[in-house]
């Protein structure tokens, strides 16, 4: 009995030096299957008898703006685009993992990479509000003895998000794999108890691991892709409505 | 001799790693209690009192995701990379 808990798998490596890994191709059919349902769903736009398509993009962007508006206020609507595309991109790579491909969110080089395009949009901001020289004295408030705190919790905003979607994805597989292997295990014992040839058989059969997993499933990967994909978005427009603020 | 001390001590760091659990679970439940009773107070404010819980939850759980990642990292990374100091 063997339980395999791995990364991604590098397929085979670019130039000798840039692995390609089953996160990166993952990525890039997620990519590409979005742009082509983003541009499915925007063909021939009507104003009057709208068709089923058009209904159903309107009502999509409509809660995206809606999103946005209630979190950041309605001088933000220029970052709808970014936070829907993060939302739909985290959906989707977290959910891929149900039919069999590794999930995207569940290396860290993904979800890091995230975080730092929101940690560079959070300071970008911050500089925009107060200017480079009000960004600095921010460290030093309330009182200047602080500010080696200050830089550290900065540090953290990224890392704290990055390793939230990271553990919270790893975690569920991680729990389906041990699960799927202690079914398996389960069903040896029990079928084996069988005389002869029929509980070897019948023990090599694993009849266990039909349907148990698939609650889990709904809770580590439906619930938990929509969660994390939720709450990293809201993370999102909040720190950035917060920098504004400043 | 030192290889088993070194895989003894990984995986008794995973395991004490891994009673972070302990706090956010707690916390959670207690939030999504008052939850709860907020709720049953006002029941038309339902929807934001569950989407600023859950938000809230999301958060206490870091401190869980960081011991579980600490365990993580004390099973697959840090034998390799003790043993190979050796």
């Amino acid at each position: 009995m063997n339980v395999e808990i791995n990364g991604a798998p590098i397929y085979f490596e670019l130039f000798g030096c840039i692995p390609i890994t089953a996160t990166l191709v993952v990525s890039w059919v997620i990519m590409i299957i979005l742009t082509g349902l983003c541009i499915w769903l925007t063909r021939d736009l009507k104003v009057q008898n709208v068709s089923k398509r058009q209904a159903v993009a309107e009502f999509l962007v409509k809660t995206a703006e809606k999103f946005v508006n209630t979190n950041m206020g309605p001088k933000f609507a220029h970052y709808v685009p970014f936070v829907a595309a993060l939302f739909c991109l985290s959906v989707f790579s977290s959910l891929s993992s149900l039919i069999g491909c590794f999930s995207p969110t569940a290396d860290l080089s993904t979800t890091l990479a995230w975080a730092i395009v929101v940690f560079i949009m959070i300071t970008a901001t911050k500089i925009r509000t107060g200017g480079l020289g009000g960004y600095l004295l921010g460290f030093t408030k309330p009182i200047p003895v602080l500010t080696p705190f200050n830089v550290i919790s900065e540090c953290a905003t990224p890392i704290s998000m990055a390793f939230r979607h990271f553990g919270n994805i790893v975690s569920g597989m991680v729990i389906s794999t041990l699960v799927y292997a202690a079914l398996t295990l389960a069903n040896q014992a029990l079928f084996g108890l069988l005389p002869g040839l029929l509980g070897d058989i019948l023990g090599s059969i694993p009849f266990l691991t039909v349907g148990v997993p698939a609650f889990l499933s709904l809770y580590f990967d439906w619930f938990s892709s929509f969660m994390q994909a939720f709450i990293f978005c809201m993370l999102t427009t909040l720190y950035i409505a917060n920098a504004a603020e400043e | 001799m030192e290889r088993a001390i070194v895989l003894m001590g990984c995986a008794i760091g995973a395991g004490l790693a891994l009673i972070a659990g302990i706090g956010p679970g707690i916390g959670e439940g207690y939030a999504v209690g008052k939850a709860c009773e907020a709720i049953a107070r006002q029941p038309e404010s339902k929807g934001d009192v569950t989407s600023t819980m859950l938000l809230g939850c999301a958060i206490a759980e870091t401190t869980g995701i960081y011991g579980f990642v600490t365990g993580l990292l004390l099973l697959f990374v840090a034998p390799g990379l003790f043993l190979g100091m050796l």
